[in-house]
């Protein structure tokens, strides 16, 4: 994910590194911890770059970032475009159960299960969290949602495969030539 | 641990004989266990709602015994299944399955008074579990004059009236909304961490997920589990 856009658009009002990196964590619901080193690299990054530039220093003596016009166009640029979708991303999952199909000594259906299992236990801890309270702030619980919707949609397409392996499997060692043609077609 | 509330012990379920014969259950072992909620998962025909009607004694198995509470169905009886039924065993059914010329109230109250329970004792129960359900002041609607939600609330308070131990829910979100759904599954998980058992038959992750244990049905089978403390009912190889 763009976590320097996420920084940038966060940056709307002046803030201190320590002070952008707590902000970024308590709107996303900590799902994505960043360590302070990360987010100076990306403020002197964004700074080279002319988007963003130092706002002073606050009561305390901290050196606070601001947006400049730049940055401005560029946050505004992040929110209007929607989030690339063309190139689908490297789905390791989906390579290993392609990859999984192709090599004979494996076993499928546990590659499949296995899986399926340790996304089911993930969802169970998002659901946990939830009801701990941890999607009660707005902010949090939309990203707790996303990831109950993708652990979900996972488990659904996990469920999918199986029921495609097993079809295969039975239409292979049918006896009736019109249904493993019937199987092929599929 | 102790004794769990609903235990299957090797059970199977034929339908019919010969050519027509029909495994719809396949020697599954399982137990729910006092304050746990344990989720079903499996294809249409896998055998989980099968299941379901025979841990409840709405059906009877072809082999193998069921536990409530400790008390065998088989042996049981007719009459001691379906005294079981009324007292210690709740329903939540896709549909709702509630008696349209009844109001909310007397829908929930119509398993105690068939119990033998007093009018009035009962409708007092009957309106404190529809207060635990959220639908204070509904008591004298009816179904027809209430949301989808809300009719499986008001199917959820006469599962769980009268402290009924062992609570089965066949697809209770089927009907209903995403958000409608996850207030429906809140209602059964709070009532599971008050000490119920709870069996949930879902085909939907987000659902099974409020389980602590995730059971997944094929062809009659239990073929896996998971979740925190899973090996607590036995797990069959699956046959290719």
């Amino acid at each position: 994910m763009s976590v320097k856009h996420a920084l940038l658009a966060l940056l709307e009002k002046p803030r201190y590194g320590y002070e952008l990196r707590a902000e970024f964590e308590q709107r996303t619901g900590a799902s994505w911890p960043l360590n302070v080193g990360q987010v100076y690299t990306t403020l002197s990054r964004l700074e080279r770059d002319g988007l963003v530039e130092a706002g002073g220093t606050d009561a305390e003596g901290r050196s606070l970032y601001q947006l400049t016009e730049a940055g401005k166009v560029e946050v505004k640029g992040w929110f209007d475009t929607p989030v690339e979708r063309t190139q689908p991303q490297r789905d390791e999952l989906a390579i290993k159960l392609a990859v999984a199909v192709a090599v004979p000594s494996v076993d499928v259906g546990k590659v499949v299960q296995q899986q399926r299992n340790a996304t089911m236990q993930a969802l169970q801890g998002y659901r946990r969290q939830s009801r701990s309270g941890a999607g009660d702030d707005l902010a949090g619980g939309l990203v707790l949602d996303r990831l109950i919707f993708a652990a979900e949609a996972e488990i659904r397409w996990l469920d999918h495969c199986e029921s495609r392996l097993r079809r295969a499997a039975s239409t292979s060692t049918a006896p009736e030539p019109t249904e493993s043609a019937e199987g092929g077609a599929r | 641990m102790s004794e769990p509330v609903l235990r299957l012990t090797d059970v199977s379920r034929v339908h019919g004989t010969g050519a027509a014969e029909v495994h719809a259950l396949r020697g599954v072992s399982l137990a729910a266990y006092a304050g746990e909620l344990v989720a079903i998962m499996g294809p249409s025909g896998s055998g989980k709602s099968s299941l379901l009607t025979i841990a409840g004694g709405l059906d009877s198995p072809t082999s193998g015994s069921v536990t409530v509470d400790g008390q065998d169905l088989g042996a049981a009886g007719v009459s001691g299944r379906a005294r079981l039924r009324r007292t210690s065993v709740g329903y939540v059914f896709q549909d709702f399955n509630l008696i349209p010329a009844l109001t909310a109230a007397e829908n929930v109250a119509l398993p105690l008074e068939l119990d033998g329970a007093g009018r009035r004792s009962a409708r007092d129960a009957a309106r404190k579990a529809l207060e635990e359900v959220g639908l204070d002041g509904f008591a004298d609607r009816f179904p027809d004059e209430m949301s989808g939600g809300q009719r499986q609330r008001i199917a959820i308070a006469r599962a769980i009236v009268g402290e009924r131990r062992l609570i089965l829910a066949d697809e209770p979100t089927g009907a209903l909304d995403t958000e409608t759904g996850e207030d429906i599954l809140k209602l059964i998980r709070a009532r599971c961490d008050a000490g119920a058992a709870g069996v949930l038959v879902t085909h939907e992750p987000r659902y099974a997920s409020w389980a602590d244990r995730v059971i997944y049905v094929r062809d009659g089978l239990v073929v896996d589990e998971a979740g925190e403390t899973p090996g607590l009912s036995l797990v069959d190889e699956v046959e290719a």
